[in-house]
């Protein structure tokens, strides 16, 4: 019985993506290298097995899903879920993926646009999720993506995002509000340096 | 280059019916400037903002034609366009401009338009990953096997949105109210309400969200439980686990039995 068998069984019966921590917390006996390596091992396998199916790292963790090529005949028996986004939904998923954490006042200034309607409709599905009240005047609440929104857009993690396209360098203009952005592309080393109190000011 | 910009404003005269076509695809001003900077094939960081603000006034003009409701983020957009154009017009102050590098009026609303482009590729290019449910499956389980199996599993620590989401569902099962009921005389309160469940609790380890609205339910009851509950959560009386998105919701009291009625008796004084 070797560990990519066991670990593999644990996967297929598991009801949502398991993590390495979660693996290693019920692998006590065997070592937390051990059972990277025989995930590895087990993605590659799968991999050039070709199957209908493969071993994919989602929202932190693994999970067996159909390969989007068998599609078509996936949901001849499976009835696909309405998972229908507007273009509006998925700009203002884009932004709060991107520039989480972030309030509506934020997303309404990158957009132009009211985003009422669409921040309540992504909250419902649970793609997006309060992370709280931020600390200004107004306590306006700060939104993030959630775990569902990793696992339905099949990411990894937040960095697993395709990167943005580099703003062309403009000019100096300050961003509407200084705030952490994700790690999403290496930071230029002028930008690094750059103390946060010199764009506030 | 100037020729060739009078003449895609012509031949964007003409277009309207094309425009009417598309009049929902745009989602917001940004959204339409982008649209009108690349249909004329202009570069985004040098916009003819004569050009541009005549289009797009055109456009909000078309839109109050066809009944439309134009949305004040469009106007905003007109008035800054048109602030934008005058402040260009202004002649420049020679002395301030060695100071300080010529500012383009243009400046801040190019880089909003970059901004947002950015972001609608970014919406674009996750939309077209193979979303869960959509293009790709996953091995899915009926809800009785979940929640069966996994009681004792770490379970999901709910957030407000679920909670109310119950409450919902609980309100719709109530029968409409009759109007010309009289006012019930023992009016509810939330405190009792809260006693109700704390001692639910002391009896139990944990309570099934179901058993706490059984019998009779009227609105008024639903919603004096949910205050309730809203409040041992906010006093940290009570936690609130679901094993499953979608399952059976259990309350867990959050500290010793002997604490919680200290702070009860403590609390409940107004």
């Amino acid at each position: 019985m070797s560990l990519s068998s066991i670990i593999e069984s644990m996967i297929f019966a598991a009801d949502s993506p398991l993590s390495l921590d979660r693996l290693c917390d019920l692998l006590q006996e065997y070592t937390r290298d051990d059972i990277k390596a025989a995930l590895a091992e087990l993605q590659v396998f799968h991999e050039e097995r070709a199957g209908g199916f493969h071993l994919a790292e989602v929202a932190g963790g693994w999970q067996f899903r159909t390969r989007a090529d068998m599609h078509d005949y996936v949901i001849r028996h499976v009835k696909a879920r309405a998972v229908k986004f507007s273009p509006s939904a998925l700009e203002t998923l884009a932004i709060i993926a991107y520039r989480q954490p972030v309030t509506r006042a934020e997303v309404e200034y990158l957009r132009g646009v009211d985003c009422g309607g669409v921040l309540k409709a992504l909250l419902e599905k649970k793609l997006i999720r309060i992370l709280g009240k931020k600390d200004i005047p107004g306590r306006p609440l700060i939104y993030g993506t959630s775990k569902e929104f990793l696992e339905i857009f099949g990411l990894k993690d937040l960095k697993g995002l395709p990167t943005l396209k580099e703003i062309q360098a403009l000019d100096e203009t300050p961003h509407y509000e200084q705030q952490e952005e994700l790690p999403l592309a290496p930071v230029p080393d002028h930008i690094a340096s750059q103390p946060p109190s010199d764009q506030s000011a | 280059m100037r020729q060739e910009q009078e003449g895609n404003l012509a031949l964007l005269g003409g277009a309207h019916e094309a425009y009417s076509v598309h009049l929902d695809k745009f989602d917001g001003p940004l959204d339409l400037l982008l649209h009108l900077i690349r249909k004329n094939e202009l570069d985004i960081c040098d916009i003819p903002i004569a050009v541009i603000t005549r289009q797009y006034l055109d456009y909000i003009k078309l839109m109050k034609d066809l009944n439309l409701e134009v949305a004040g983020d469009f106007l905003l957009m007109a008035s800054t366009l048109l602030h934008i154009k005058s402040g260009m017009l202004l002649p420049r102050n020679d002395q301030e401009e060695g100071e300080e590098e010529e500012l383009d009026p243009r400046a801040e609303l190019i880089r909003r338009l970059l901004e947002y482009q950015q972001y609608k590729e970014a919406g674009e290019a996750i939309g077209a990953r193979a979303l869960l449910g959509r293009d790709v499956f996953a091995r899915t389980w009926p809800e009785p096997v979940l929640s069966a199996a996994r009681n004792d599993d770490g379970p999901l620590e709910l957030e407000l949105f679920d909670l109310v989401d119950a409450f919902r569902n609980m309100l719709v099962h109530i029968p409409a109210e009759k109007f010309h009921d009289v006012a019930a005389a023992d009016s509810l309160s939330i405190a009792d309400c809260i006693n109700d469940i704390l001692s639910l609790l002391q009896e139990r380890e944990t309570v099934n969200f179901d058993e706490l609205l059984q019998g009779e339910l009227s609105r008024e009851r639903v919603i004096v439980t949910f205050l309730a509950l809203l409040e041992l959560c906010r006093l940290k009386l009570i936690r609130i686990f679901q094993n499953e998105p979608g399952s059976m919701i259990w309350l867990v009291p959050a500290v010793a039995q002997e604490t919680a009625e200290d702070l009860q008796a403590a609390l409940l004084i107004p």
